[in-house]
């Protein structure tokens, strides 16, 4: 099949435009170019953020919000431009609700640390679901032991989808103050249905985090329109560096919520005796932030708006048909999560070889997969496996590569036979 | 197309991986261990039972994990046979040495012996990322034979 051609491609860049503005697709590695399907775990980067933080390196950078000198303004402005990109391309209601961290997993802890020992009172329940990755997992264990709200799990289908009547269910007693939940799982690419759980969790009195690590990448995030409460995700997942990530929060929440770390930046007043705190976001951005990865993230944002979203679900949603019918082909693949409504990410096992076998055999085919538990143990529980490939797709991914891993991957059983 | 992998899934390592003659619980043991990889969830039980002699009559073990460490905990048990736990440390010790480096280090010619059994496993030194599978169950057993209960290849 001739992609590059793809009669369903709309309009804008051509996938090998897109190709090509990735550097590291042309690289080759055991000798073979690149077929990377691990974008998952992390994207590649194009060539609009490599620059943009060259740049801001080379001609454009001194620290931000303190300096009265030409270059700590024009960083600054560049800093809180990548804010409002941020809050662009999620729909926030203003900027001062993007707070930079470095990933979702700090976002995540600052919201368990934050709100859950500021706002939340022992006795109330935190409910997460049983498709999390340990990073949606582990704050909220650390929030129970230490602050005593009760921990709950709402189960996973068969086909790998959230049980919304089990999760009726532990949202009845009104003891739920939080649900904190994947928007789409990073195992069995499973998008949850937001709206609903919003709608669920607030009549039961309980606010909303979504984590949306893996759903900003395939999917439009109005979080107006979903009426969250909170949503994270990061930047390196999104095309953009690794060590920047967002927090939105609705303003409301974050001004009840107490600071997260202390130092600079986050200061109104100091004196020994009490501090006050700068109005939000400054409040959780203590420290010099990660300024150029901002910059980049910004970057990567204009970069994804550029591609746009239709053009981006269309083209992973082709991969995705596609890779699950050329997996299915293959004699003894076994794919974790038939969900419905899903995304770019497909896990699977291969009867006769470890994951791990069978991803050090791909790599030697030039193709780089992900395998192991994904952060998501109790998944792989639920599922009955220890661990499995994962082979993820993004808005450079070809057909031609998906068929170059089915091909690899009966190549392997053969080897294993 | 897999050619240059025949260096880590040699023969005998596919022949240990799919039908492991010691992967099993012992019925009988003195000493146990768990090894256990976090990063990957690769996860050993290892079983030793003494002779009254004192040197090691039996291991076993129970693992789930890729062909590398089942092949390595299989052998590893073909070669602590009629071992004293001294001499099995020494093994230990080498053979996370061997599988580093790749290269067979200088030893008594009592551990030499055994190194040479385990020689097929020495290709995972240019596979920095399956080190710590194939020395997964040797930490189990430095952990059993110090009487602990708990090992990790981190």
């Amino acid at each position: 099949m001739n992609v590059l051609s793809l009669a369903k491609e709309p309009a804008g860049k051509s996938l090998a435009e897109r190709r090509a503005d990735f550097p590291i697709l042309s690289e080759k590695v055991h000798g073979r170019t690149l077929i990377y399907l691990d974008s998952a775990a992390s994207a590649q980067k194009p060539r609009a953020v490599i620059t943009a933080m060259v740049e801001t390196m080379e001609r454009q950078y001194a620290n931000v919000h303190r300096g009265l000198h030409w270059m700590s303004e024009r960083t600054t402005e560049a800093y809180e431009e990548a804010r409002r990109a941020a809050a662009r391309l999620i729909n926030a209601r203003e900027s001062e609700e993007i707070v930079f961290v470095r990933n979702s997993t700090e976002a995540i802890n600052l919201v368990a640390h934050s709100y859950g020992r500021g706002v939340l009172r022992p006795g109330q329940a935190v409910l997460i679901s049983e498709m999390e990755h340990h990073s949606n997992i582990v704050p909220w264990q650390l929030l129970r032991d230490a602050h005593g709200v009760e921990l709950r799990v709402a189960p996973v289908t068969d086909a790998g989808e959230l049980d919304m009547l089990a999760l009726a269910r532990l949202l009845e007693d009104g003891k739920v103050a939080l649900v904190a939940i994947t928007h789409m799982s990073n195992v069995l690419g499973t998008v949850t249905p937001a709206e609903r759980i919003v709608r669920m969790a607030h009549a039961a009195g309980a606010k909303v985090l979504f984590d949306g690590s893996q759903a900003i990448v395939h999917r439009p995030v109005d979080v107006q329109a979903l009426d969250a409460d909170f949503y994270a995700f990061t930047g390196h997942k999104l095309y953009g560096p690794t060590g920047i990530g967002v927090l939105w929060a609705r303003r409301e929440l974050l001004e009840r919520m107490p600071p997260f770390l202390g130092g600079g930046e986050m200061i109104s007043e100091v004196t020994f005796e009490r501090s006050t705190w700068a109005a939000v976001p400054h409040k959780f951005e203590a420290g010099t932030p990660a300024i150029i990865e901002a910059i980049g993230l910004g970057a990567a944002i204009r970069y994804v708006e550029e591609i746009g979203y239709p053009a981006i679900t269309a083209h992973e949603a082709a991969l995705t048909e596609h890779a699950l019918a050329r997996l299915a082909a293959v004699e003894g693949v076994r794919v974790i999560g038939q969900a419905q409504d899903r995304g770019g990410v497909v896990s699977f096992t291969l009867d006769r070889a470890h994951a791990h076998d069978v991803a050090t055999l791909l790599d030697r085919s030039g193709i780089a997969v992900r395998a192991g538990h994904h952060c998501a143990e109790p998944l792989m529980r639920r599922f009955g496996v220890d661990s499995t490939a994962r082979a993820s797709f993004a808005l450079y991914t070809t057909m031609d590569e998906i068929d170059a891993l089915a091909e690899a991957l009966a190549k392997v059983r053969e080897f294993f036979r | 197309m897999f050619d240059d992998l025949a260096d880590l899934y040699q023969e005998v390592i596919l022949e240990h991986s799919q039908r492991p003659r010691h992967g099993r619980k012992l019925e009988c043991f003195d000493a146990t261990a768990r090894g256990d990889n976090p990063m990957c969830g690769d996860r050993v039980q290892l079983f030793v039972r003494h002779g009254p002699d004192g040197t090691i009559e039996e291991a076993g073990f129970e693992a789930r994990g890729c062909a590398i460490s089942v092949a390595s905990a299989d052998m590893m048990a073909e070669v602590l046979r009629g071992r004293t736990d001294e001499e099995a440390r020494q093994i230990a010790e080498k053979f996370r040495e061997l599988a580093r480096t790749g290269a067979l280090p200088e030893a008594e010619d009592a551990v030499e012996a055994a190194l040479e059994t385990l020689q097929p496993l020495a290709g995972v030194h240019a596979y920095p990322s399956r080190v710590k599978c194939a020395t997964l169950a040797w930490h189990a057993l430095i952990a059993a034979l110090a009487g602990g209960k708990e090992a990790s290849s981190e």
